[in-house]
C-alpha cells in the first residue's frame, strides 16, 4: 500500500533527465503517468531507487501536424489524445482507442508514451501503433533515433527502448481520405485490459480493399499484426466469408495467457471476433456510414 | 530518504510542509495537512475514494506522489462549499439520496464538480461514463445520477460552476 | 375539511413514520466531515502492518526479526510468542470455534496473519513488515471441499484434531465442522420415493466478497493509567465486542469501550473480529499507545470473511402439475481454515432452513455438512441475512428447474405453489412461522407492470431467429430480524436490542440503540419512529448508536435485523413514555386520563377537542413540580426488546437480459422489483437500499468469485479482477411496493435491505438460464461472466458463424 523509499528527480529538460538516465543505471525508472509504475510500487513489486519524473521536462507535450505526420509529444495524456480535434479528423484510431483506456482519472495522468513503453500486452496504444504503422523517436544521451512501431514490441515489458533513452514522440501518417477505422475491445467491466481488441484500418478502392492492417491486443506476449488476415482481404470484395477467413487466420496466430479475464480458448475467440467486428466497423466507416 | 519541502495551493489556501518522495498525495492531504475527506478505498488505483482535483482535472490522489504536487493546485470535498453555501452538487446529493455510508461521496462530488465543467448538460449515459473511475458499494449509483443531474441544472440556472 | 388539512399538516412537520424525508446524517459525509477508523488520530498513535503467509498450508520454522527491528521507524514485532503471556495468541470466533491471531506454529490459509509490525507511521510499519524473515515448510493445501473429508486429506486443524466437537455436534473427520439438518428425512424420503415427478441439481453458491468500500480497521487505545481499553473499530456490533474483548483480555466489560463512529458500508464484512483487531489491542495494553491496524484491499478481500461457497443439491418432488410435494436440499459448506462467521448456536447453518421459500410444501428435509479446507475463513457474510442467500438461490432455482420438467410456465408454476393469503400467519415444514405475506397479488402486479406475455412472445420470436433473450423470476420470502433468544444467540447471548429515549425540558429527544448503522440511514429512520410515536419532529431527535458507553446493549446491524427489532424497541419504549405523557397531560388538564385520546402530537380531551397538550408542553412539565402524585420527574424510558418472532418481508422481481451470442456477455435490459417490508418508514431510504442491495445481487451473479490454484494461491484478489461494477455496468432499477404488515411488530414494520440481495441474485440467474432453456439446459453456475456463458453458448454450437 506504500512504495518503499527511493530518491525523486523532476529535471525540467530532456538532456536533464537522460543524464540522470545514465548516472543512475538500473536503479533508475521514468515516471511517466504513473499510474502502471506507482501502482506496481505501492505493492512492492518494483523498487526503484531513483524516479525520474518526466512531467515537468520540455519540449513532451504537444499534437501538431507537419509533412503529413502528426507529431505527438509522449507526455499526451489519454486525455488530451482524445479532446485534440486534429486527431480526430486526421488519425482517429488514435483518439478512438484511448476512449477504452482505463476511467477519467486515469486517463488524465496516462500517457500515449508511458502506454507505449510500459511494454505491457494488455495496452492498447501498441496495436494502434502497429496498425497506423507509426514510427518513435528515441532519443539517448548522444544521439536521436526515429525506429518504426513494427518490431519496437520484443516481449512482455521488453522494447526496443534502450536503457539509456526516453522515447520522446510518437508520429503517425495522417490518414488518407475515405480510410475505414476501428478499435474493437472486449473486456470484463469499464476500465480493464483488453479480454481481447482489434485495430483495423484500411482503405478502399471502389469496393475492394486496397490496404489493410490488423493487429491484436492482449493475444500474446506482445501486439500482433495479423498479417495473414490482412492477405486474406487484401485487393478483395470484403463480404461475410472473407470477414470469417480473416478472423480465422487471426485467431491463428493467438497465444494468449490464461487469466481471469478468460482462458486461452475463450480469449483466442474473442480476438477472432473482435477482429470480425473491428473489420465491419471500419469498412462502415470506409463507406462513410 | 531526505524530506522536501513542498507547497502547493490547497483549497485556495497556500499550504507548506514536508514529506518523503514516496509519500502519497492522498496520505500528505489527509495525515499533515488534516483534510480526511478523500478517502482510500484500494491500493491499484481503481476506487477513485481518493478523487481530488488537481491541477484542474480528476485525478486519484493516490496515485499521484505529494511532491508532483509542488506549485500545482489542490481541491478537496472541503473545498467545495464557498463561505458556508453548499455547493450545488452536494445540495443534489443530499436531495435526491445520492449517498449512504458517504465513503465515496467526496470522490464522487470532486469528480463530478469537474465532470459538470468539461460537459455541463450532460446525458445520463455520458454521466455514467464519466463517473466510472469512482466506485459505489451503497447505493447502485441510480440516485447519485440524479444528483449530477439536479446539480447540472441548477448550475445551469444560476451560471455557476 | 380544515381539521383534516390541519391534522395533515401537524403529521407533515413531524416528517415522521412514511416521510421521504431528507437524511439527517448527510451534512457531514457531503461536507467531507465524517469519521471513519483511518480519520482518527491519537497523540502518539502508532502504526501496525501485518506480515502475511504466501502459502495456503505450511509449518512456521522460525521468525526472524531483527531486520525489521533495524528499519527506521519500526517499534515492535509480534509474533505468537508474544502473545502467549496474555493468552491471546488463539481467540474464540463467533461461531463456537477458535482461530489463530498470529500463526502458532502453522499456517491454515494464504495470507493468514503471522506478525504484526508497529511502526511510528504506516510507511515504516511497512517497511518493517517487508523485512521480517519467516521460515515456512510447505504442506498440501485442500482446496476443494469435496475433498477435505478423504481418509488420507492432510489435517488442516492440528490445535483441534483431538476435539470430537467444535460447538455444533459431533465431527467424523478432523476437517469436518458439524452436520446439521431440519425437517423430516423419513417422510421426505417417502414422498420422493413415490412422487410423479421429481427434479435434481447440483447448485453452485460460489465464493464471494462483501468488499465494502471501506476496508476493516481499528485504533486500539489503552490507558495504562485508568486501565480503560478504548477500541475505535470498524464493527457492526460494537457491545458484542466488547463482551468477547472482556472475555478474551480479561479487563471488566465496564473498562472496555468499543465505539463505531461512521462505518464506509460493512455488509456482513464487519461482523467478525478479525486478529488485526486483537493484535492491535494486545499491542496498546502492552505499550500504553494508541494502536492503528488498517487493512488493504488485497488483505481485506483475501482474509476477512467471504460469503456463501455453498456445494448444493437441490431436489424437489411434485405432482404432474408442478405442485411440490416434498422438497430435499443439502449442501457441502466450504468454511475456510477457521469456523469464524457469526452464528446461533442452535443455528450453524443460520437460517438456511428457510429454503421452503414462498412456497407451501408439505415435506421437507435439509441438511449441511461443513468442512475446512485451507482458504481464508468466513461464509455467513454479505447481505445474506445467515445463509438465505444460500437458500433462496436453491429454492428460486429449482421452481424453475421444476418448471422446466413439467413444461409449466415459470410465473405459472410459482402460482400454484405460493402460501395462499388466507394461510397466514403459516409455519413452514421447518418450523418458521411466516408472519404475513400477500404473494399473488405482488406477482401479478410485475407481471404486469413489465407485460410478462409480451416478453414471452417476443423471446419466442427471437428464440426462432436464434437469439439469446432470457426472462427471470424470482419471488422469494426472506427471514430477517433476529431474533428471538430463545432460539437465536451469539456466544450465548439473546439477540434482542434496545433503545433509550431522552425527552428534554423544550421538547426535544435523545435516542439511543443498541443497532450500528453501516450506512442504512438510522439516524433518520429512528427518529422518523420515534416523531410518530411522540408526536416531536424527527429533526428535534437524535440518534446515537454505536459507543457502548452511552448506548444501551444490542446485538448490532447485520442480517437486517434494525428495523424488526431495535426499530420495534423504540417504538415500544416511546409508547411507554407516551403511556407516562398521557398521566401528566390528564394532571395538567384536570381530566382522567379516559377522558383523553392522543392526536398526532397532543392529547385532547374527548368532546373538547380545544383542550389539549402537546408533548411538548407535557416534557416541560415532566420536569416541573406540577406532575401527578407519585410520579417520577422526567420523561424517559429504555425497552430491550426480545422479539417474539423474526419476520418475513417478500418480494416479487423480474428480469430481463439479451445475450450476446458471440461474447457470452449479458445485458440487462430491465429490472423491475416490487418489494413488501411492511410498514414503510422512509420511501426514499427503502428505494436506496433496493438500489444498493440490487447492484450488489448484479455484482454476485455476473461477475464476482474468489479463484484459487490448487496450492490455494488467490488468484484474483484485487479490485483488478474482484468485480465490483460502476456506474456503466449497472443496469437502471425499477421498483415498486406492496404493504403486508408484520402482525407481531409494534409498527408492523419488517427489515428490507437485504431482500433485494437474496431475491435479485437467483433473478439474474434465472433470466440467463431461461435464455437457454428451450435448448434443454436447465442450470448453469455463477458467475455468469462472459466467459463462463460463452462456455455454454460454444458447447451447443450457438456461435458459429455462416
Amino acid at each position: 500500500m506504500t512504495p518503499g523509499n527511493f530518491e525523486y528527480h523532476a529535471p525540467t529538460d530532456i538532456k536533464q533527465a537522460l543524464a540522470l538516465l545514465i548516472e543512475y543505471g538500473e536503479e533508475a525508472k521514468i515516471l511517466a503517468g504513473g499510474h502502471s509504475l506507482l501502482p506496481m510500487m505501492k505493492l512492492r513489486f518494483a523498487s526503484p531507487g531513483h524516479l525520474i519524473d518526466l512531467n515537468r521536462v520540455q519540449g513532451l507535450k504537444g499534437i501538431r501536424e507537419q509533412g503529413g505526420m502528426i507529431h505527438i509529444g509522449a507526455m499526451t495524456t489519454e486525455n488530451e489524445l482524445i479532446a485534440s480535434e486534429l486527431l480526430q479528423k486526421k488519425c482517429p484510431l488514435i483518439p478512438e482507442a484511448a476512449l477504452w483506456i482505463a476511467d477519467p482519472q486515469v486517463r488524465n495522468c496516462g500517457t500515449i508514451g508511458g502506454d507505449i513503453a510500459h511494454g505491457d500486452p494488455g495496452n492498447d496504444h501498441p496495436a494502434i501503433m502497429l496498425v497506423t504503422e507509426a514510427t518513435f523517436v528515441l532519443k539517448g544521451p548522444k544521439d536521436e533515433r526515429v525506429v518504426a512501431a513494427n518490431g519496437f514490441f520484443l516481449g512482455t515489458y521488453s522494447t526496443q527502448l534502450n536503457a539509456d533513452e526516453i522515447l520522446t514522440e510518437i508520429r503517425v501518417p495522417v490518414i488518407a481520405k475515405g480510410t475505414g477505422y476501428a478499435y474493437c475491445k472486449l473486456k470484463r467491466k469499464t476500465g480493464d485490459f483488453a479480454t481481447a481488441a482489434a485495430a483495423v484500418q484500411l482503405q478502399l478502392d471502389g469496393n475492394t480493399c486496397k490496404k489493410i492492417a490488423i493487429a491484436l491486443t492482449n493475444a500474446g506476449p506482445t501486439a500482433l499484426r495479423a498479417k495473414d488476415a490482412e492477405a486474406v482481404l487484401t485487393g478483395k470484395a470484403i463480404d461475410e466469408r472473407l470477414i470469417e477467413q480473416a478472423a480465422q487466420k487471426a485467431m491463428a496466430i493467438c497465444d494468449p495467457a490464461e487469466d481471469q479475464r478468460g482462458d486461452r480458448e475463450y480469449k483466442t475467440h474473442m480476438a477472432g471476433e473482435m477482429t470480425r467486428r473491428a473489420i465491419r466497423r471500419a469498412l462502415e466507416r470506409a463507406r462513410g456510414k | 530518504m531526505a524530506k522536501k519541502n513542498i507547497s502547493f495551493t490547497l483549497n485556495g489556501g497556500q499550504v507548506e510542509t514536508l514529506v518523503e518522495p514516496r509519500e502519497l498525495l492522498i496520505h500528505v492531504l489527509r495525515e499533515q495537512l488534516g483534510l480526511t475527506g478523500s478517502h482510500i478505498g484500494c491500493e491499484t488505483s481503481h476506487c477513485g475514494a481518493c478523487t481530488v482535483d488537481f491541477n484542474g482535472k480528476s485525478v486519484k490522489s493516490c496515485t499521484v506522489l505529494a511532491v508532483q504536487a509542488e506549485g500545482g493546485t489542490v481541491i478537496t470535498v472541503e473545498g467545495l462549499a464557498k463561505n458556508g453555501a453548499l455547493h450545488p452538487l452536494q445540495e443534489g446529493f443530499m436531495q435526491e439520496h445520492g449517498l449512504q455510508c458517504g465513503y465515496c461521496t467526496p470522490g464522487m462530488l470532486m469528480r463530478s464538480y469537474r465532470f459538470l465543467q468539461e460537459i455541463p448538460n450532460p446525458t445520463e449515459e455520458q454521466i455514467r461514463s464519466g463517473l466510472s473511475g469512482n466506485i459505489c458499494r451503497c447505493t447502485g449509483y441510480q440516485n447519485i445520477v440524479k444528483a449530477v443531474q439536479y446539480a447540472a441544472k441548477k448550475l445551469q440556472a444560476t451560471g455557476g460552476k | 375539511m380544515a381539521t383534516v388539512t390541519e391534522k395533515m399538516e401537524r403529521e407533515q412537520k413531524l416528517e415522521g413514520v412514511g416521510c421521504a424525508r431528507k437524511r439527517k446524517e448527510d451534512p457531514r459525509f457531503i461536507q467531507g466531515k465524517g469519521s471513519y477508523i483511518d480519520d482518527i488520530k491519537l497523540p502518539g498513535m502508532l502504526f501496525g502492518s501485518i506480515v502475511r503467509s504466501p502459502y495456503a498450508h505450511a509449518r512456521v520454522k522460525s521468525i526472524n526479526k531483527a531486520k525489521a527491528l533495524a528499519v527506521p521507524g519500526v517499534v515492535a514485532v509480534l509474533v505468537a510468542d508474544d502473545l502467549k503471556p496474555v493468552k491471546l495468541h488463539w481467540m474464540p470466533t463467533l461461531g463456537g470455534d477458535v482461530q489463530a491471531v498470529l500463526a502458532d506454529k502453522k499456517v491454515c490459509f494464504q495470507m493468514q496473519e503471522v506478525a504484526m509490525v508497529l511502526g511510528t507511521d504506516r510507511y515504516s510499519a511497512a517497511d518493517g513488515a517487508a523485512m521480517v524473515e519467516v521460515d515456512y515448510e510447505e504442506l498440501p493445501a485442500i482446496v476443494d471441499p469435496h475433498k477435505s473429508m478423504d481418509k488420507n486429506a492432510p489435517i488442516i486443524r492440528e490445535d483441534i484434531a483431538d476435539k470430537k466437537e467444535v460447538g455444533h455436534g459431533p465431527r467424523t473427520h478432523p476437517n469436518h465442522i458439524f452436520t446439521w439438518d431440519a425437517g423430516d428425512k423419513a417422510g421426505t424420503d417417502a414422498v420422493f420415493a413415490s412422487a410423479p415427478v421429481t427434479v435434481k441439481q447440483e447448485i453452485l453458491n460460489p465464493r464471494v466478497h462483501p468488499c465494502p468500500l471501506e476496508t476493516c480497521g481499528c485504533v486500539a487505545s489503552f490507558d495504562k493509567i485508568t486501565g480503560q481499553l478504548t477500541v475505535y473499530m470498524t464493527s457492526q456490533a460494537p457491545h458484542l465486542v466488547r463482551t468477547v474483548l472482556a472475555m478474551l483480555s480479561g479487563i471488566p466489560e465496564s473498562k472496555i469501550r468499543v465505539i463505531g463512529g461512521d462505518i464506509g458500508g460493512g455488509f456482513g464484512n464487519k461482523v467478525p473480529v478479525y486478529p488485526g483487531y486483537v493484535v492491535a489491542i494486545v499491542a496498546s495494553i502492552v505499550t500504553g499507545l494508541p494502536i492503528k491496524w488498517i487493512e488493504s484491499r488485497i488483505e481485506n478481500i483475501s482474509t476477512t470473511g467471504f460469503a456463501r461457497d455453498y456445494h448444493g443439491v437441490g431436489e424437489l418432488a411434485a405432482d404432474k402439475d408442478g405442485r411440490i410435494k416434498a422438497l430435499r436440499f443439502t449442501a457441502l459448506a466450504d468454511h475456510g481454515a477457521f469456523n469464524s462467521h457469526v452464528s446461533a448456536t442452535k443455528l450453524p447453518a443460520g437460517l438456511f432452513s428457510i429454503c421452503t421459500g414462498s412456497y407451501d410444501i408439505p415435506k421437507a428435509y435439509c441438511k449441511v455438512d461443513a468442512v475446512y479446507t485451507n482458504k481464508a475463513p468466513g461464509g455467513v457474510a454479505y447481505r445474506c441475512s445467515l445463509r438465505v442467500t444460500e437458500a433462496v438461490y436453491l429454492i428460486e432455482r429449482m421452481m424453475d428447474v421444476l418448471a422446466q420438467k413439467v413444461g409449466v410456465d415459470k410465473a405459472e408454476i410459482r402460482r400454484r405453489n405460493f402460501v395462499k393469503a388466507e394461510q397466514f400467519p403459516y409455519t413452514t415444514a421447518f418450523g418458521w412461522q411466516l408472519d404475513s405475506g400477500n404473494y399473488h397479488p405482488a406477482l401479478e402486479k410485475v407481471l404486469k407492470a413489465v407485460d410478462y406475455a409480451e416478453l414471452r412472445k417476443e423471446q419466442a420470436q427471437k428464440r426462432a431467429k436464434g437469439e439469446l433473450m432470457g426472462i427471470g423470476i424470482s419471488t422469494f420470502t426472506e427471514i430477517v430480524g433476529a431474533g428471538p433468544t430463545k432460539v437465536c444467540d451469539i456466544l450465548g447471548i439473546g439477540l434482542f436490542d434496545s433503545c433509550d429515549i431522552r425527552v428534554n425540558p423544550t421538547g426535544s429527544a435523545i435516542a439511543r440503540l443498541g443497532t450500528m448503522s453501516q450506512g442504512q440511514g438510522h439516524a433518520t429512520t429512528y427518529a422518523q419512529i420515534i416523531a410518530t410515536e411522540l408526536g416531536l419532529p424527527s429533526s428535534e431527535i437524535q440518534i446515537e448508536e454505536g459507543d457502548t458507553d452511552k448506548a444501551p446493549y444490542g446485538a448490532g446491524t447485520w442480517g437486517s435485523r434494525s428495523t424488526p427489532v431495535a426499530g420495534a424497541a423504540a417504538a415500544r419504549a416511546a409508547r411507554k413514555i407516551r403511556e407516562k405523557a398521557k398521566k401528566i397531560a390528564a394532571h395538567l388538564l384536570e381530566v382522567a386520563e379516559g377522558d383523553l385520546e392522543w392526536d398526532v402530537d397532543r392529547f385532547k380531551v374527548k368532546g373538547n377537542p380545544s383542550q389539549t397538550k402537546t408533548m411538548k408542553e407535557i416534557a416541560m412539565a415532566a420536569h416541573t413540580g406540577n406532575r401527578p402524585e407519585g410520579t417520577e420527574v422526567g420523561l424517559e424510558a429504555v425497552e430491550y426488546y426480545d422479539p417474539p418472532n423474526l419476520t418475513y418481508p417478500f418480494g416479487a422481481y423480474v428480469c430481463v437480459v439479451d445475450i450476446d451470442r458471440h461474447t457470452g456477455e449479458t445485458k440487462v435490459r430491465r429490472f423491475y422489483a416490487l418489494d413488501d417490508c411492511g410498514t414503510r418508514i422512509n420511501p426514499m431510504i427503502i428505494e436506496g437500499q433496493i438500489h444498493g442491495g440490487l447492484t450488489e445481487a448484479f455484482a454476485v451473479a455476473m461477475g464476482q468469485a474468489i479463484p484459487f490454484d490448487a496450492e490455494g494461491n488467490h488468484l484474483g484478489n484485487s479490485l483488478m479482477d474482484y468485480f465490483l461494477p460502476t456506474a456503466v455496468e449497472t443496469p437502471k432499477w425499477e421498483t415498486d411496493y406492496t404493504v403486508t404488515p408484520s402482525p407481531h411488530h409494534p409498527i408492523g414494520a419488517k427489515g428490507v435491505a437485504e431482500s433485494p440481495h437474496v431475491g435479485g441474485i437467483p433473478c439474474f440467474s434465472n433470466a440467463v438460464i431461461d435464455a437457454f432453456a428451450h435448448l434443454g439446459v436447465t442450470h448453469m453456475d455463477m458467475p455468469h461472466t462472459a466467459h463462463n456463458v460463452w462456455k455454454t453458448i460454444h458447447k451447443l454450437g450457438l456461435d458459429k458463424n455462416p
